[in-house]
Formats: structure tokens, sequence, C-alpha cells
């Protein structure tokens, strides 16, 4: 005869809310697997030999890349600021980093297109300097941006929420300045938090397509492109470049977050 | 003067600091004493420049600080958590004030210097998270140290220690003081407040109850509540009488006994403390006389219990009647004599056992109400 204490692991409960979270997992990984199952080594090897495909990868990868950097010297300090200091219409500011997420994509592509087309007040600003915005590198990262900057500033500002105050006023009573307090005490014990941002906002940002079209369809990013492979040839061949891309981008994304994971067991 | 904290308030949740006004020598290791919720913390805080007063001024050297920065004080604090910077080893936690004023060839001499003074030699490359808590609080120590502040503030620096830990912290603090450190040190603990302080401001309902030496508090409380804070088992309100005794000799009555009372205070409402090491026990078949000036009474043991490192006899003496008192009375009446080991084994003390007492009219401390 049986006895001791009964297990809890098969309970009804937990059954069908196992039995649900498989239904949102196969949501998510079904089309995935048959997007990859679909397609044959041979038109992959095909797609990554053309010239096309291979440069607008690399392109969606470094303005990606370079949007989160460029902003994140900007967004860092900011999110900081959210997360230590009180001052008037902070609700305000609030909701408006959370914007970009809640308004359609192609609408911040239009909106984004007043500022920075030639007669907006960037755009005018880049072609005094000699370049243009729309249509160009910067035009990809200006969009990236604003789409996805929402989720690092988030991110960041909860991990500076989760420094211990504290220990700031033990640094500062040590006689270190509020600058270096920031740089040796705060961003790093916020670190997990922030490169998790920085990760979900160079994720999102490359995963882009909507405001990328509005702003700057040439030179083309992989989303444009398989969009535009899509519309022209077929299923046949935008697959393939749609395989190729989330490969990439899934070997990108396991990599930083093991580098992310290996930099907070450090801190640990 | 170094520190003269001026009548410094501050309310905030439920409690409040009125009027806190204190001054702190060059050298002095200065105990804030009082209980959990007075707001000691708070006012290091405050001198810290960690959180900003409603109202008062602080000066240090004579210069008005109340406004300024926290990093432009030169004043430590350790805190009672510890706030090592967790991602940092001891070595960088130690190093940390010292990026500023010293250059990349004096720092490892300066923290090695540190480390040995403060026993923490052997924990440089570990991360505080692995440290005991007597570790961490004296690695904490030597970081404030570091940064050679002017005055050093320790919140209750040693209450969260284990027995092991808190005599090396008692005598790490001494040393850190004879050096010619000034410390201001909060604690509710009245032991460790007698066993470090040069001087003591005991802390009652947000302000300074009492200040002074460490013999003014212990032999001279001010009031009731002092007295029973600093441990004084031994207290008793009543009444004293007009003189009829001696000169100097008063009656003082309280609940149906009366004690002999030197003291030039005048006859009213207030009460006495008595001193446990102060009271005597001996049998009753003792040949010991009975003074006049003395107050001698009988009593029968309640309890007899370890204290420290004596003895501490409970004995009811209101249930008996006096040798010399000759008040009649049957409310019990209880106190404590505190003697060693060797004299309860000598004395064959026991609970129940009838015992004579005795202690000086001048071992009787009056306070008016």
């Amino acid at each position: 005869m049986k006895s001791g204490i009964p297990s809890t692991k098969y309970e009804p409960l937990t059954l069908l809310f196992a039995a649900l979270g498989g239904i949102v997992l196969l949501f998510i990984i079904a089309p995935l697997i048959s997007m990859f199952v679909n397609s044959s080594l041979g038109e992959l090897t095909e797609t990554a030999k053309d010239q096309e495909v291979r440069s607008s990868i690399w392109l969606t990868l470094w303005t990606s890349m370079a949007a989160t950097i460029l902003f994140a010297i900007a967004a860092i300090p900011f999110s900081y600021l959210l997360a230590r200091k009180k001052f008037p219409l902070k609700g305000l500011v609030t909701s408006i980093i959370d914007l970009p997420i809640v308004i359609p994509h192609s609408a911040a592509g239009l909106a984004l297109l007043g500022v920075v087309s030639k007669s907006g007040l960037f755009g005018k600003a880049a072609d005094k300097m000699g370049f243009e915005i729309v249509g160009s590198s910067a035009g990809i990262i200006a969009a990236m941006a604003f789409v996805s900057i929402p989720y690092l500033l988030n991110s960041a500002r909860d991990g500076f929420l989760a420094v211990p105050v504290r220990l700031e006023k033990a640094a500062l009573s040590l006689g270190a300045s509020p600058l270096r307090v920031f740089l040796t005490v705060s961003v790093p014990l916020a670190s997990r938090s922030i490169v998790s941002g920085l990760i979900l906002m160079w994720a999102r940002g490359m995963s882009e397509f909507g405001a990328v079209l509005i702003i700057a369809y040439h030179p083309m990013i992989t989303p444009v492109l398989i969009y535009e492979r899509f519309g022209a040839f077929g299923l046949k061949y935008a697959r393939p470049v749609a395989v190729l891309f989330v490969s990439v981008c899934l070997v990108f994304f396991i990599i930083l977050r093991l580098l992310a994971r290996g930099k907070d067991a450090a801190y640990r | 003067m170094l520190l003269t904290v001026r009548k410094i308030s501050r309310s905030f949740g439920g409690f409040e600091l009125k009027n806190v006004s204190f001054d702190v020598q060059q050298g002095q290791y200065f105990v804030l004493l009082g209980a959990s919720g007075v707001g000691k913390s708070v006012l290091l805080e405050i001198i810290a420049g960690l959180t900003h007063p409603d109202d008062g001024r602080i000066f240090l050297n004579g210069t008005n600080i109340t406004s300024e920065k926290i990093q432009k004080r030169k004043i430590g604090m350790v805190f009672q958590s510890y706030t090592l910077f967790p991602h940092m080893k001891v070595y960088d936690n130690i190093a940390y004030p010292l990026r500023t004023g010293y250059t990349k060839h004096q720092i490892p001499k300066r923290v090695a210097k540190l480390a040995e003074d403060f026993g923490v030699t052997g924990l440089l490359k570990r991360k505080p998270q692995t440290l005991s808590g007597g570790e961490s609080q004296r690695v904490s120590l030597a970081r404030a140290v570091a940064s050679e502040p002017r005055c050093l503030l320790l919140d209750e620096p040693i209450s969260s220690l284990d027995a092991k830990s808190r005599p090396r912290m008692r005598a790490l603090l001494r040393k850190i003081n004879a050096k010619g450190q000034t410390i201001i040190h909060v604690t509710h603990d009245y032991i460790e407040a007698a066993s470090l302080g040069t001087h003591i401001a005991v802390m009652e309902g947000g302000t300074i109850a009492q200040t002074g030496t460490v013999d003014d508090i212990f032999q001279h409380p001010k009031s009731e509540f002092i007295a029973r804070f600093i441990g004084i088992r031994n207290f008793f309100k009543g009444n004293l009488e007009k003189p009829h005794l001696q000169a100097g000799l008063k009656q003082f009555r309280t609940d149906g006994l009366a004690f002999s009372v030197l003291t030039d205070s005048h006859a009213g409402n207030g009460f006495v403390c008595i001193r446990n090491e102060d009271v005597i026990i001996h049998n009753p078949s003792s040949t010991a006389e009975p003074t006049i000036a003395g107050n001698n009474f009988e009593g029968t043991i309640v309890d007899i219990v370890r204290f420290g490192p004596g003895i501490e006899v409970i004995i009811n003496i209101g249930t008996n009647n006096l040798k010399t008192q000759k008040t009649a009375n049957v409310n019990p009446l209880e106190i404590a004599a505190l003697i060693t080991a060797e004299s309860a084994k000598a004395l064959n003390l026991h609970c129940g056992k009838k015992v004579c007492i005795s202690f000086k009219a001048s071992s009787v401390k009056y306070v008016e109400e």
C-alpha cells in the first residue's frame, strides 16, 4: 500500500494549465517549424549565395545594432532619471515613452517622416550637414529606434528601481561624485536589466517592418526584402530569405543572451 | 567643537524628531542610545546628509553643513545593513574611496594596511555575499575609515552580529577611536553604550532626554525612562518625606516600605533607583548589625537567574517585617541583587529561602518627578 504525501504533480488543474500552455507554445513553434521544414537545403544554399539577400541581412544587423547603441547613450541616463527623480508631469512622460508600442508602426513611420523628411526639423538639419535621412541607413536607424526604444527605457528603468538607493548614498558618503556613483554602482547593479533591454531593443528594431517601409524602402532591410519577394514572386521565393534571416537572428539572440548571463553571473 | 547639532526636527511615517541638539568634540566616542523607532538612525542620516531635516542646523568645525552635499561632508557612515557593493570584491570596496586622492601605486598599499588593521586581509578577493556578518561589518568599517572622515557614524554596528563577533568588533571600535577618530554610534543596547562610549545621549520620544559622560548617565539618570532604559532594575516610585533623620538623610516611602535616602532634594513625589550590584545579601543568622543610616530588610528569594558573569537574586521584601523600618505592609516588593556565583554558593541561596538584604542610603538615587 502506498503512503506519504500525495504528489501534486498531476493535479487536474496543473494538467489543464499544461495543456493550455502547450497550445500557446505550439502556436509559436508550429509556423516556424513549418517554414523551416518546407525550405529545402538547396533553396537555402542558393539564397545564402544571393548578394542582395546577404547585403540586406548585414544592413538589418548593423542598422539595428547602431540604433540600439546610439540611442542607449541617451536612453540609459534618462531611464535612471525616471527611476530616481520626481518631476512635474512624470506620469505624462512615462506614457509618452510607451506610445511607440501602442501606435501602428506604419503610422509611426508616417509620423517620423514628418520630422525626418527634407521639410522636417531633423531632415533640414541633416540636409545642412550634407546627408539625407529618408531613403538611407540613417532613416532605417531612426525608424528602428523609434519603435524599439520603449523596451530599453522600461527595462533599464526597472533595473535602476531595483538598485537600493542606500548603496548609492553609501557611495556618495565615501566621497564619490554623482557621475561616478552612476557609472560604478547604479549601472553595474542594473546591468542585467539594461542588457536585457538592449537585447530586446535590438531584436525589436531588427524585426521592424512598417515604419522602415515608409522611411526607407531602399536600401532594403531583410523584412522589406521578404515582403517584396513575397509580393513579386510568391511564397516559394520569400520563404528561404525568411528562414535564413530568422536563423541569423536566433544565433545572435542566443549568443547575446549567453553573454548577458555570463556577465550577470560575474556580478553575483 | 567638531560637530554641533542644533534643534533638528524631522517628521516622517508616524514619528518625529523634535528639537534635537547635542555637541560632539574631536576624539569623542559619542553614543546615541534609544529604543527602536525613536529616530536614532534618521538622525544619523541627517548628519550624513542622506536625509534633510525639516528644521534645524548642523555645524562641522563651525561650518554650517545642513545643506551641504553628501559627498562634500567628509562624514563616513557605516550602515546597519553594511551596504557593501555586491558587484565588487572586498578589495574594490575598500579601495572605492581611495580612487580620489591616492595614486594608482598608493592604493594597493593603503588597502593592504587597512585590511591588516581591520583583520580582513584574507577576504580581499572575496565577494561581499560570501562574508559573515562580522566580516561584512569589518569590511564596511575599513571602507568608511579609508575615506578619512572627520566624523564616523555607526548605525547599530554590533547588534546584528553574533555573540562571538561582538567582542572583536568592540575592540576594533575602541582601537579606531583611540587613534583619534571621532565616532557617533547609534544603539539600543545600554551595555554596548556603557562599554564603548565616552559620552552618551539618551533619546526618548524623538528628542534627547539626557546627555553626559557615561558616569553621569548611569549614576544620575534624569528620568524614570532613562533609569529603566539603562538597565537599572531596582526602581521604585513613591514620596520623599521631610527630613527627620540625620542631616541629608530623608525617608522615601513606596508601597508601604520606607528607604533611607541621602539627598538634597525637597520633599515630594519622585522615584528612587538602586543598582543591583549595590544590594548586599546575607543570611538572617549573620551578626552584621544594621545601622540607622542603612537600609536593611528581610525577604524571601523568589528567583535566581544568571545575569552576565554573575547571578541575579530577586528577593521579595514586601511581605516581611522590617528590621529597622517599622512600617507594616504585605504588598509584594521585589528587589534585585547582583552577586557572584561563589557568593551564591557560600550563602546557599535557593528560591523560598529567607535572607536579609542591605544597601547604603548613599546608593539610593532619588529623582524628582
